[in-house]
């Protein structure tokens, strides 16, 4: 079955929320039908992977089958959180948007139900390439 | 099954302290329209706002609660009054009764009848009294002595019994300080519903609609847009949410007519998830919510059902913030546009570096790479040089020691004329920085209580 490498964004939506110096990211599923792809592929060693420039000394994944949803937990990511932090954005708010733009394959059948536009070029588009 | 009655209505006019002072209005309205049992909240209390409040406090001891209490409340508290809506906020923050007294003197400005104002204490933890508390919470490594002398504050997060008493005694409103955030809804429903303070699941559906609440338009379209992706209609005047609960807990969520913004599945997920951890364990001072079955349902346009949470037996403690003031923080800014201007910005933050290396200096450059990086500058690092036009350097850092950290702010004010070429826009700023850190504390340790004001 041929397939499609698409930025996480098309599959799925979320938002960052910080507590201290631990991150959360909701990763929401645009259709059900696109749920089990996301489970699939986006793991939490990928997504420490993502961000190991931050560090974290630990990544969990809750799932949420009823929301077709993920959250993921992202422990010492936020350089001390919001009052020791140096970032402008010491909350990490932006941080969400790093992890939707994951790679991840979508089966042509189910390319209906991703949102946006094609982008047919992303793959090798890789924006970040942490040493 | 519970038998059909009205359901009781909560209108959320604001976010945080910094958010829209103009929400309320259409919220009230809506309440008005509706009918019923209702109450209008304002979350204005953000982890560090009170730190801020309680150093304002000091300069002037009249003040310490919210800076726009005014801009909040005058254009909805006749309105309210003489409607039946009761209001509930943490607006008090370091400063309840400076609150409750400046909001018994704007009623008197705009001539209605002096409503009955609770307010809600036991959050501060700060002083003398609970040292032994404190030090247990901190545990006995911790040097208690250092802690206090740079002490801002210590304030609990108080739950919604207070809240709901101060309410069943007749308030028309209720301030607080630092109580949870979504305990401003628990409160009036528990008061309204009258249900047992151990009935778990229903204090759990409560406590997610106030959760849904309490961020104020994040649930109602604000902070979703994503052109392409997420289209907004009508973010400039985005509506503020309205949670309609019935007697199990459960809620809908919307908003009022005619405003900005909407309200569908995917923004009460957004919202639902938002500053949660654990899904089967949200942890308030008034339960232990549990969402991972939750179920959103669109009812209608701008309607949206959540079902499904349950709750289990609230913690035995109560989450501590203290704050200290520590070290300095400074930072500044600089731009450089046209051609070569990130190779200038760059340069830019060479020389930074070599003139401020007894600072751990954050480099961004703003344009190129910036907040998605780190303190460390791993992130920065490992981004190519590239051709960007149009980069702004920042740098930013602490010191201890005021008269280092304000090195910085100089340094980069002296690239108007010792750094690269057509380096403009500087910008710079030098504060106190203020430290956190939590703990637990027994909830018997910190007894919360609301007081009735007399009428001045």
């Amino acid at each position: 079955m041929s397939s499609r490498t698409v930025p996480l964004y098309r599959a799925a939506h979320g938002r960052t929320g910080d507590k201290g110096n631990r991150s959360n990211i909701s990763v929401i599923a645009w259709h059900p039908a696109l749920w089990p792809i996301l489970v699939e592929q986006v793991g939490e060693a990928r997504v420490a992977a993502r961000f190991a420039h931050r560090r974290p000394s630990r990544v969990t994944r809750y799932l949420l089958p009823n929301l077709q949803a993920m959250n993921f937990v992202l422990d010492d990511v936020l350089d001390g959180g919001v009052n020791d932090a140096l970032n402008l954005d010491s909350h990490g708010k932006a941080l969400a948007f790093l992890l939707l733009e994951l790679p991840i394959t979508v089966p042509d059948a189910l390319c209906e139900h991703l949102a946006g536009a094609d982008e047919p070029d992303f793959s090798s588009t890789e924006p970040w390439r942490l040493a | 099954m519970a038998l059909p009655s009205a359901p009781l209505r909560i209108g959320c006019a604001a976010g945080f302290s910094g958010d829209r002072t103009d929400a309320a209005e259409p919220v009230v309205d809506a309440l008005v329209a509706a009918g019923g049992p209702s109450f209008l909240i304002f979350e204005t209390l953000a982890e560090r706002t009170l730190a801020l409040a309680q150093l304002a406090r000091r300069v002037d001891p009249d003040q310490g609660y919210e800076p726009l209490l005014d801009e909040l409340l005058r254009p909805v508290l006749a309105r309210c009054l003489a409607n039946g809506i009761r209001i509930v906020s943490n607006f008090g923050a370091a400063n309840p009764r400076g609150a409750a007294r400046r909001i018994a003197a704007l009623a008197a400005e705009l001539g209605v009848a002096a409503p009955r104002i609770a307010v809600v204490e036991g959050d501060d933890v700060g002083t003398a009294a609970h040292r032994p508390l404190l030090q247990e919470a901190l545990g006995t490594s911790v040097d208690l002595d250092g802690v206090m002398k740079t002490m801002v504050c210590a304030n609990a997060y108080l739950g919604a019994e207070a809240i709901a008493d101060a309410l069943v005694a007749g308030a028309d409103i209720v301030v607080t300080g630092r109580v949870a955030d979504p305990s401003l809804a628990v409160g009036p429903a528990l008061a309204h519903f009258g249900w047992r303070r151990d009935d778990w699941d229903r204090m759990a559906r409560a406590t997610m609609a106030g959760h849904l609440l309490e961020c104020g338009a994040q649930v109602t379209g604000g902070y979703y847009a994503d052109p392409g992706y997420k289209d907004v209609a009508g973010l400039a005047r985005v509506g503020y949410p309205i949670a309609e609960i019935d007697a199990d807990g459960d809620c809908t969520i919307t908003k009022p007519p005619r405003t900005g913004g909407g309200i569908d599945a995917h923004t009460v997920k957004e919202q639902l998830l938002y500053e949660v951890h654990d899904p089967a364990a949200y942890l308030t001072p008034d339960v232990i919510a549990d969402l991972s079955e939750a179920r959103v349902v669109e009812l209608g346009p701008d309607r949206v059902r959540v079902e499904g949470v349950r709750g289990h037996p609230r913690p035995p403690t109560l989450k501590v913030n203290v704050f200290c003031e520590q070290g300095w923080f400074a930072e500044g800014e600089i731009s450089y546009a046209g051609p070569r201007a990130e190779s200038r910005a760059r340069l830019a933050a060479d020389v930074l570096r070599e003139r401020l290396s007894a600072l751990a200096l954050r480099v961004d450059l703003i344009g190129v790479a910036s907040i998605l990086g780190d303190d460390r500058g791993a992130w920065l690092s490992a981004q190519p040089r590239g051709d960007a036009r149009d980069v702004r350097l920042r740098v930013a850092a602490v010191h201890d020691d005021k008269a280092v950290a304000q090195r910085l702010p100089r340094e980069v004010t002296a690239l108007y004329t010792c750094g690269p070429a057509g380096g403009g826009g500087v910008r710079t700023g030098l504060r106190q920085r203020l430290s956190t850190r939590s703990c637990f504390i027994p909830r018997e340790g910190v007894p919360a209580r609301f007081a009735m004001m007399e009428p001045a």
